[in-house]
């Protein structure tokens, strides 16, 4: 056994005990939001009372005792946690090493977005606010958004770049079916970047009453912080996974797709400091990342500012941003959370990319060989698989974030 | 004292500020517009810098960002057209915009460049304070600019009184939670009390109010609880209108004094 995670669990509760987990050790944010030289909180004087406020009690809620067990209730019973982790057999054979699954596409609402919304839905519930924002893009955070505000009775606005809507319909209707009121983001390309814009200008416009659920590791600080703790619970679980499947606690190589970060962020959290584990992030780099039609933000990207956070951003020479592209919308991002330019910058993970074409090859690959339909986003995690090179005895963990049933469309049309 | 100090100096009341974004409507439109506001008696103005995400600013000055930018401004070329009308005018110019251009564009050669063309203050509202403290004022000072910080009712008087301190051209009260041209019904209730509260504070910088100053009664309030008061969309819808540059700028300032 290593000695860099789940020390705190109770190997009776099927999830660990939340809170005790490592704070991320040197990896993590220092008090003034930074990542090494990432993070922070570029924001205009509009939006610093909110979150100032935030700043001030987000940690203290959620190490409280009534948060985490209201956390970890949700998590179990609502979400349906712990996430299998799955030996792909099939999979393994084809890569000849050994790939474990992290399912998250079997929570509620088939993604890991719910990990984080629960935490935030509850965070927002003990700050006393009333008005859910949220931004989304393949509308997997929209629609674990709209799902904890029906759950606690609280008003819920998303908004969504139109590009977005187009591409993901039924997520649109079923955000609306959730009492959720859906607001189309027209400027840029209306993708993710348009409608975190709008969710921004929303709070400015409601700086009393309103909660913006950010659905990434991105943002101003405290977000990135906040989402990378909630989401942490993939990798604390993976711990003790793998510990009772195959009596390590730790795997050779982490590989997570890539779009603000969260899904990587919390797979690869308690494994941060064991350096032994290969932590690999997957970005969509679209068409290729020479094609100028991209969203590879840290193999396109150059330091710069984004929604609140120093970070690395695709922009032109004039530091204007650049617009993303990719298959999978909930990848289709320009900038990425700063704890992974923190990671890219120090050489701790690495980033590689995956081209629309090898994810949908990807997509077919696993839906064929285990019977498993990913989302379009988890794809480029496993068309990561295919630039890799194994050992027969590695053991390789996909984090597979969401299910498929959002992308049948492309699916359809490629098949 | 830079041309903005000497303006504040000498005028303690009424002092009307334009915001407009530069390159728009037409990328050369800028130097002719800031002339015009001159010559029309306009005390300061802002020119904004167009980023492809303005994200405290509402449709109008939004789609001014837009088209300036797809007319081919830079922040390179707003440099190029400050140094030709540098000798003509004697306005107080201040920079505005968002950051990630400005850091592109290298922070001291900015800052050298602003110097350098005439303009003597600058507005950047997404550098946070202990930032700003850290590692932006020893650089404003070495190039004798202004410092701009905004405040909203939101803001503790607390902070207001460190912004204060951090200042050394004048105080931008917004004057509601919004985004820039969001003409919502404020509560004036409210709004007043944010006014006086400020006042109250006894602050050393002077005090503008901007954000949804749109036409005469609007300003004249301003001026009412303030030094003077910062016009942008409404100048901006002006802007788009059809008609002749220099006309529009002249009427649009005529009816506000
Ligand atoms: C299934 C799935 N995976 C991944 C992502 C990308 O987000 P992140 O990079 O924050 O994990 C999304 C975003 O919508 C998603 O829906």
């Amino acid at each position: 056994m290593d000695k860099t995670n789940n020390k705190g669990r109770n190997p009776k509760s099927p999830i660990g005990d939340l809170g005790v987990t490592p704070p991320l050790g040197g990896w993590g944010v220092n008090s003034l939001g930074y990542y090494g030289e990432f993070g922070g909180a570029f924001i205009p004087e509009m939006l610093q009372p909110n979150v100032d406020a935030l700043r001030a009690c987000y940690r203290e809620i959620i190490d409280s005792p009534e948060f985490k067990q209201e956390f970890i209730n949700l998590l179990k019973n609502y979400v349906g946690r712990p996430s299998p982790l799955y030996f792909a057999k099939r999979l393994s054979g084809h890569y000849n090493t050994k790939i474990f699954l992290k399912r998250e596409d079997l929570n509620h609402t088939g993604s890991h977005k719910v990990n984080n919304t629960i935490g935030q839905i509850l965070l927002a519930k003990m700050m006393g606010k009333n008005r859910i924002i949220a931004e989304t893009g393949a509308g997997q955070h929209g629609v674990a958004t709209a799902t904890v505000c029906a759950l606690m009775n609280l008003e819920c606005i998303v908004y969504m770049g139109s590009t977005d809507m187009e591409r993901q319909l039924p997520n649109v209707k079923r955000m609306e079916m959730l009492g959720a009121k859906v607001i189309p983001a027209e400027s840029g390309n209306k993708t993710l970047k348009d409608a975190t814009n709008e969710a921004l200008r929303d709070w400015i416009n409601n700086p009393e009453d309103t909660y913006y659920l950010i659905g990434s590791v991105v943002g101003p600080h405290p977000y990135p912080d906040i989402v990378a703790k909630f989401q942490s619970i993939i990798s604390e679980e993976m711990g003790w996974q793998l510990d009772e499947q195959i009596g390590r606690t730790s795997p050779d190589y982490i590989l997570a797709c890539v779009g603000g970060g969260s899904n990587a962020a919390g797979a690869f959290y308690h494994y941060l400091e064991n350096k032994t584990v290969k932590l690999i992030g997957v970005e969509a780099s679209g068409l290729g990342t020479l094609s100028g039609e991209t969203a590879a933000s840290i193999a396109c990207g150059e330091v710069g500012f984004i929604h609140g956070s120093k970070t690395l951003l695709m922009q032109d020479g004039d530091g204007q941003i650049t617009e993303p592209y990719s298959i999978s919308a909930g990848l289709d991002y320009p900038g990425i959370g700063p704890i992974h330019s923190h990671l890219f910058e120090t050489g701790r993970a690495t980033y590689i990319d995956a081209t629309d074409k090898e994810a949908l090859d990807a997509a077919f690959l696993l839906t064929r060989l285990e019977g498993i339909i990913p989302a379009l986003e988890s794809a480029h995690a496993l068309a990561g698989l295919e630039k890799m090179k194994f050992n027969p005895d590695d053991v390789v963990v996909v984090n597979l974030s969401g299910r498929g049933d959002k992308d049948m469309e492309a699916y359809i049309k490629n098949l | 004292m830079n041309t903005l100090q000497k303006k504040l100096n000498d005028k303690k009341e009424n002092l009307l500020t334009i915001y407009f974004t530069a390159g728009y409507p037409q990328l050369n439109d800028t130097g002719t517009i800031i002339k015009e506001l001159e010559a029309s008696g306009v005390d300061i103005v802002e020119v904004g810098m167009p980023f492809s995400d303005p994200v405290a600013d509402g449709p109008t000055i939004q789609k001014s960002n837009l088209q300036a930018l797809h007319n081919g401004m830079s922040i390179k070329k707003l440099f190029e057209q400050l140094k030709e009308i540098k000798n003509e005018v004697t306005i107080p110019i201040l920079l505005m915009g968002y950051i990630n251009p400005v850091w592109k564009f290298g922070v001291e050669n900015f800052m050298e460049a602003c110097n350098k063309n005439g303009v003597s203050g600058l507005i950047l509202p997404d550098i946070p304070l202990d930032e700003f403290v850290k590692d932006y004022q020893p650089l404003y000072k070495k190039y004798d600019l202004s410092n701009v910080f905004l405040i909203t009712p939101q803001t503790g008087s607390e902070r207001i009184k460190a912004y204060d301190e951090a200042c050394n051209g004048f105080i931008y009260m917004v004057s509601s939670a919004s985004t820039t041209g969001a003409n919502k019904a404020v509560d004036e209730e409210k709004q007043v009390a944010y006014f006086s509260r400020v006042k109250e504070l006894g602050l050393k910088n002077p005090r503008q109010i901007g954000f949804n100053i749109k036409d005469k009664a609007s300003f004249d309030r301003a001026c009412q609880y303030a030094n003077g008061g910062i016009i942008g969309s409404a100048f901006i819808k002006k802007l788009g209108e059809e008609g002749d540059l220099k006309r529009k700028v002249r009427e649009f300032v005529e009816g506000i004094r």
